[in-house]
């Protein structure tokens, strides 16, 4: 016969917890007390091994006794021989595990398994990568784990294939796992490497497998096309299924690509008024290396390199000064030869008699220029997926990840003939996700500007026009390097950031009717003669410094501009630009 | 307790100890009411019982037994003036009906495993030869269980085969016959009828067949009350469904959306799309409130895999269901799903009749007194106040209490009319799974829609995993509405889904080594006719036909209402060591209790907060 069941209060139980704990904390700190003294006399016996263990079992993020741990094994392994370590390294990863169930993502636990991993006489790695698959079973994003997890498959080189299985299995669990998705990204072109160039038809039987090896300088990360299109469909299956989840789209830009452009010199300009040379190049660089050389006429010249703004270090563009007199008469011919030493690289830039100016560039890019997002060889293959992520979109108009990638495709298919569709996704996208709407603008900014200068380069001009267009930002301005007349008006820029000072051709600038109140660019601008800022937001004498630098300014137009309203405005004016004949307020 | 007296004051008398009547006991405990309960059966959970398969035959025994007279004693030595007497029934009401039993495994004793071809053959051949000898056969299974079957009664065995053996359109004996197509591939292992009784005591074999919503009544009672420590879990590991003659697995998790090659991309959209946009009632819905679900599916355009996904294997609703009802049905499966695993369903290690005790232990922890093999012969009414004032137990004792709880089946025959509605049941031991996959521990829920008048039948295949048949063999349950007897009803599917004959073609179906079927009385079915019980009596139907258990929880709840309405149901119960009892200041606890905090995590342990993704690595 049971008895009738009274409850402990609360009070009480409260009660008993109190004591318990004080008598926890107690033991804790007469352990804790104990180990430092014994660190400090150098001790490193089997008994501090012990109190740092009764420690570290309760909390497992005390660095500083992992540190004691490991100095006292080092000792430890001096003394002992092989076998004797192997058991006490065996002791202490069965005793990390412990200390893993209490906190699973300790960073001192695992950074201790990993020590002790790699000075186990005879590791049993087997076992490690199963720990691993457990623990990652458990908590398929934690990330400790993972980089375990990496070490050991490099320590105990566990095949790319067997890898790749296990990142399926995560994902067939639980595609929300941008861990497994990258994982899978690294293993991937490993296992199926791509070719950089189409194959070259071969007489001879071909192998069975006609992916040749990775070139190990640009396409490394690239994926062979067989298992490209398999994984195309392994992620379609995920987003289809949640196209809400972030890992399976960013998982797919990935598989769609990023061409990286070969690094070169993409443009020579010369100038004889200024007697200055620009360089442009394909990506931003530190010219000021020493890695840059100028060949005039087949001599070396001592030139000093700057970027067209203080502000960068690197820089897309750069620019020199040729010492005075060197090419300021216009009957004579020179030859120029820009050499990139570091990347054995160089373009040559002939300036003919009674010419002031002149360029040489690699029109061949031009049209490759901006499809660098996506960068997949077929657009067969584009076009089929475009096809699908349409479908998608059919299914759910408002997806912003879907209307992403669609924006992201067209734009490698086919930028300009695309543009109205793209815009319109985009308006759909700021709606959706206003959140972000200011990302989309400027994003959307960055595509329109592309589009105009293809649309500029297809016509053969130096004017660049962008009006209306809603821009937000500007951007590919070392693209501009050669433009004279540029007009922004009607947009919502709110500045001519310093790279505008890329743009050393410039000679009209309208950029009327934004919200414009920094003028940071429009530096050293040496060809630069009116500058219209009508309705803009241009408040202080001080916003309006940079302009000082550009010496053949003549024409400024500041109507609309709450500058206009200072007191004085006119005669500081004057002072400040003393070059501007023609001034509008 | 055998020997001694009971006492003869309680609170509550509850007869039988089904689920109801179980979580009525531990509700009423839990809250210091002093109970007494009783069950005339030799065996805990009544129609809600699991059993060996030792336990089954003597089940199946007793169920084929003539009902003895009801034996009328005169109790007015215990009744006082104004008292009147309503008389219990003291056996088993007809809930049970058709039993038939077929067996197809050899009726010999265990062959050497490594007998060669032409041994086996010369077996299969012998075999052959018994077939035509029914009795034979017959006698054989007889002389196992008489060797097994401690007290049972020879003569119902004899006479419970000779109920069987008469069903003569089923062959008797499969006996997989090493033919040179097959010997290639692994041969399934045999499992002969003395290896079943031999391992009998490994078996778990329900009567009822359901399972437990992940978030349905049950668990959240199991989990509130903390009667889940007493328990461990499976997860239904998938959802399979029988269309066009094949199995397939129904995508119903979002991992199984993912994985599914039977569906195109868009379909895996839209089926994501259905599924969350279902979860909340809009308009849309509404405006097909009373006009069938599948008209509804029809509209959202899903195409005829989705829609049969959905009818069948998700809302498990029929052609005609309504909207709202299939809808909210469809809810119910979703909002379980994903809470501890990738079906909604839950199955109980060792079975189903597990929970049942369960709630008795729970009963028992507070105090309740349990005795089984012992009954009510009939309750003392008061005349004026038309209550129960006491009982007289099956030893002549009178009891006094203030409240009876009972399930129907304790009632007299005169008071309870024939039910309206049965369930088919249909039990199978098979040699392999209905679709094999790498693992062998699947525990796989089967939908079975209703084709050309035979009903849906929802069918549930255990694997050894879940404690409740022996490796090497599969554990399948049939459950549907009768139409006719359980044989009829289900036995065209199982000879389409299984092996019951031998056949010389290749043939990848299970084979059934052994099968039950029997007729259950749907307990939502049975009615009280005749007199109005007194007020204070209250009547526990038995199962019900549905998959869950909300019906069983729903009925405790307001029996315990109705009983203790100023009481909570069901309240958290302390821990063990938080539990004093009088005199004992040392606070041992545990007294009662059961601890089964073992912590294997492929079993799914019932805890308020169950955070799937808080890894803790073993």
């Amino acid at each position: 016969m049971h008895g009738r069941v009274k409850v402990k209060t609360t009070a009480q139980q409260e009660e008993e917890k109190r004591k318990e704990r004080e008598k926890k904390l107690k033991v804790y700190v007469a352990a804790r007390d104990a180990c430092f003294s014994k660190r400090k006399d150098g001790v490193f016996d089997d008994e501090a091994l012990q109190l740092t263990q009764q420690l570290l079992s309760a909390n497992p993020d005390f660095a500083t006794l992992w540190n004691y741990r490991r100095e006292i094994l080092t000792h430890l392994e001096t003394v002992k021989d092989e076998d004797e370590a192997q058991k006490i390294y065996e002791a202490e990863l069965s005793f990390l595990e412990s200390c893993l169930k209490v906190n699973p993502k300790s960073y001192g636990s695992w950074h201790h398994r990993g020590w002790v991993s790699a000075r186990l006489p005879r590791p049993d790695w087997a076992r490690e990568l199963r720990l691993c698959d457990r623990c990652l079973s458990l908590d398929d994003r934690n990330f400790h784990c993972w980089d375990y997890r990496r070490m050991v498959v490099k320590m105990s080189s566990v095949p790319v294939k067997q890898e790749l299985e296990f990142t399926d299995r995560l994902i067939g669990s639980n595609f929300s796992n941008y861990s497994s998705w990258h994982y899978r990204s690294t293993l991937l072109p490993l296992l199926h490497p791509g070719s950089p160039e189409p194959p070259p038809s071969r007489c001879d039987g071909d192998p069975p497998h006609s992916c040749s090896p990775p070139s190990p300088q640009t396409h490394f990360h690239r994926v062979c096309e067989e298992q490209l299109l398999k994984e195309y469909e392994l992620v379609q299956n995920a987003f289809f299924t949640d196209p809400n989840d972030q890992s399976a789209w960013f998982y797919y830009r990935w598989l769609l690509g990023r061409a990286e452009r070969e690094e070169m010199i993409s443009c020579a300009y010369v100038s004889r008024e200024q007697e200055r040379v620009a360089v442009a190049f394909s990506r931003p660089v530190n010219a000021q290396s020493g890695s840059l050389l100028l060949v005039l006429d087949g001599q070396p010249q001592r030139v000093e390199w700057r970027s067209v703004h203080p502000h960068f270090k690197h820089s897309p563009v750069w620019i020199c000064d040729l010492p005075p007199g060197t090419i300021s008469d216009i009957a004579n011919e020179h030859n120029l030869t820009v050499h990139w030493t570091e990347k054995h690289t160089h373009r040559d830039c002939a300036l003919y008699t009674g010419r002031s100016e002149s360029w040489c560039r690699d029109t061949a890019t031009d049209l490759e220029l901006f499809r660098s997002e996506l960068s997949v060889e077929k657009t067969s293959v584009l076009q089929s997926e475009l096809q699908s992520v349409n479908q998608l979109q059919e299914l759910e108009p408002l997806n912003k990840w879907c209307l992403l990638t669609i924006i992201l495709l067209m734009r490698a298919l086919d930028p300009l003939g695309y543009e109205k569709e793209t815009l319109a996704h985009f308006q759909t996208l700021k709606e959706v996700d206003s959140m972000r709407s200011a990302y989309y603008s400027d994003l959307c900014s960055k595509f329109m500007i592309e589009n105009t200068i293809l649309k500029m380069e297809y016509a053969e001009v130096r004017v660049f026009s962008i009006s209306d267009r809603n821009l937000t930002t500007l951007c590919h301005l070392d693209q501009l390097l050669l433009v004279t007349h540029i007009n922004l008006s009607s947009n919502q820029l709110r500045r001519l950031p310093p790279q505008f000072a890329m743009l050393q051709c410039l000679e009209v600038v309208e950029a009327d009717n934004n919200s414009i109140e920094n003028l940071e660019g429009v530096y050293h601008l040496p060809k630069l003669e009116e500058v219209s800022l009508k309705n803009n937001k241009i408040s202080t004498l001080a916003d309006l410094q940079p302009l000082a630098s550009c010496p053949k300014l003549r024409r400024l137009d500041l109507r609309g501009n709450p500058v206009t309203q200072t007191a004085n405005v006119e005669s500081e004016l004057a002072e400040l630009l003393p070059s501007v004949a023609d001034l509008l307020l | 307790m055998a020997t001694e007296d009971l006492p003869s004051d309680f609170d509550i008398v509850i007869l039988g100890t089904g689920l109801t009547e179980s979580v009525v006991a531990a509700a009423c405990s839990r809250v210091g009411q002093r109970v007494l309960h009783l069950d005339r059966r030799s065996y805990y959970a009544g129609n809600w019982a699991s059993f060996t398969f030792n336990g089954l035959l003597t089940w199946i025994q007793e169920q084929n037994e003539e009902p003895k007279p009801e034996e009328v004693r005169d109790w007015s030595g215990l009744t006082e003036e104004g008292e009147e007497l309503i008389h219990l029934s003291q056996a088993d009401s007809a809930s049970i009906t058709n039993l038939q039993v077929f067996s197809y495994v050899s009726e010999e004793e265990e062959e050497e495993e490594a007998a060669n071809t032409t041994e086996e053959e010369k077996a299969a051949d012998e075999e052959a030869v018994k077939e035509s000898s029914e009795t034979e056969s017959a006698d054989s299974k007889e002389d196992d269980e008489e060797e097994e079957g401690a007290g049972e009664e020879e003569e119902q065995v004899r006479k419970s085969q000779r109920i069987n053996q008469a069903e003569g359109e089923e062959p008797e004996v499969d006996q997989p016959r090493p033919s040179p197509s097959s010997q290639s591939e692994p041969s399934r292992k045999k499992i002969s009828y003395a290896q079943l009784v031999k391992e009998g005591r490994r078996y778990n074999i329900d009567l009822v067949s359901k399972l437990l919503f992940s978030r349905g009544s049950l668990v959240d009672l199991l989990i509130k009350s903390n009667v889940s420590r007493y328990a461990e879990f499976k997860n239904v590991t998938r959802i399979l469904t029988y269309r066009h003659g094949n199995i397939e697995q129904v995508p119903c998790s979002r991992a199984d959306v993912f994985a599914s090659r039977q569906l195109s991309v868009v379909e895996k959209r839209k089926l994501m799309r259905f599924l969350t946009s279902c979860v909340e009632e809009t308009e849309e819905q509404t405006a097909y409130h009373g006009r069938p679900y599948l008209e509804f599916l029809q509209d959202q355009q899903l195409g005829d895999n989705l829609q049969h996904f959905l009818l069948h294997s998700i809302a498990m609703a029929a052609e005609d269901t309504p909207t709202e009802e299939g809808l909210a049905s469809t809810r119910h499966f979703l909002r379980s799903l994903g809470r501890y695993g990738n079906t909604p369903f839950l199955f109980p290690v060792y079975g189903l009749g597990e929970i049942p005790q369960c709630f008795c232990r729970m009963s028992a922890v507070f105090g309740g007194i349990y005795c089984l093999r012992h009954s009510v012969h009939c309750l003392i009414v008061d005349r004026d106040a038309n209550r129960c004032k006491a009982v007289i137990d099956s030893r002549g004792q009178r009891i006094s209490c203030s409240h009876i709880v009972m399930e129907t089946s304790y009632l007299d025959r005169s008071k309870v009319a024939t039910p309206s509605r049965f369930l088919s049941r249909a039990v199978l031991i098979t040699d392999s799974s209905v679709l094999p996959s790498e693992s062998d521990q699947q525990i796989s829920m089967v939908t079975v829609p209703p084709e050309g008048g035979s009903p849906a039948v929802k069918m549930v295949e255990l694997s050894p995993s879940s404690m409740t048949c022996i490796p090497g063999t599969y554990l399948v349950h049939l459950t549907c509405r009768s139409v006719g007897s359980a044989h009829q009803d289900l036995s065209p599917l199982v000879t389409r889904m299984f092996r019951t004959t031998e056949s010389q073609e290749e043939d990848r179906r299970p084979s059934v080594l052994w099968s039950l079927y029997f007729n259950m009385a749907d307990g939502t079915a049975s009615q009280v006719e005749g007199q109005p019980l007194p007020s204070n009596v209250h009547i526990c139907h038995g199962p019900d036909s549905a998959l869950g258990h909300e019906d069983a929880v729903q009925q405790a709840a307001s029996i315990f209402q109705s009983i203790l309405p100023e009481e909570e149901f069901c309240p958290p119960a302390p821990n063990p060591e938080d539990i004093v009892y009088d005199g004992d200041n040392t606070s041992t606890g545990t007294r009662g209790t059961r601890s089964c905090r073992a912590l294997d995590l492929k079993n799914v342990q019932l805890e308020p907060e169950q955070n799937q993704n808080q890894g803790n690595p073993e």
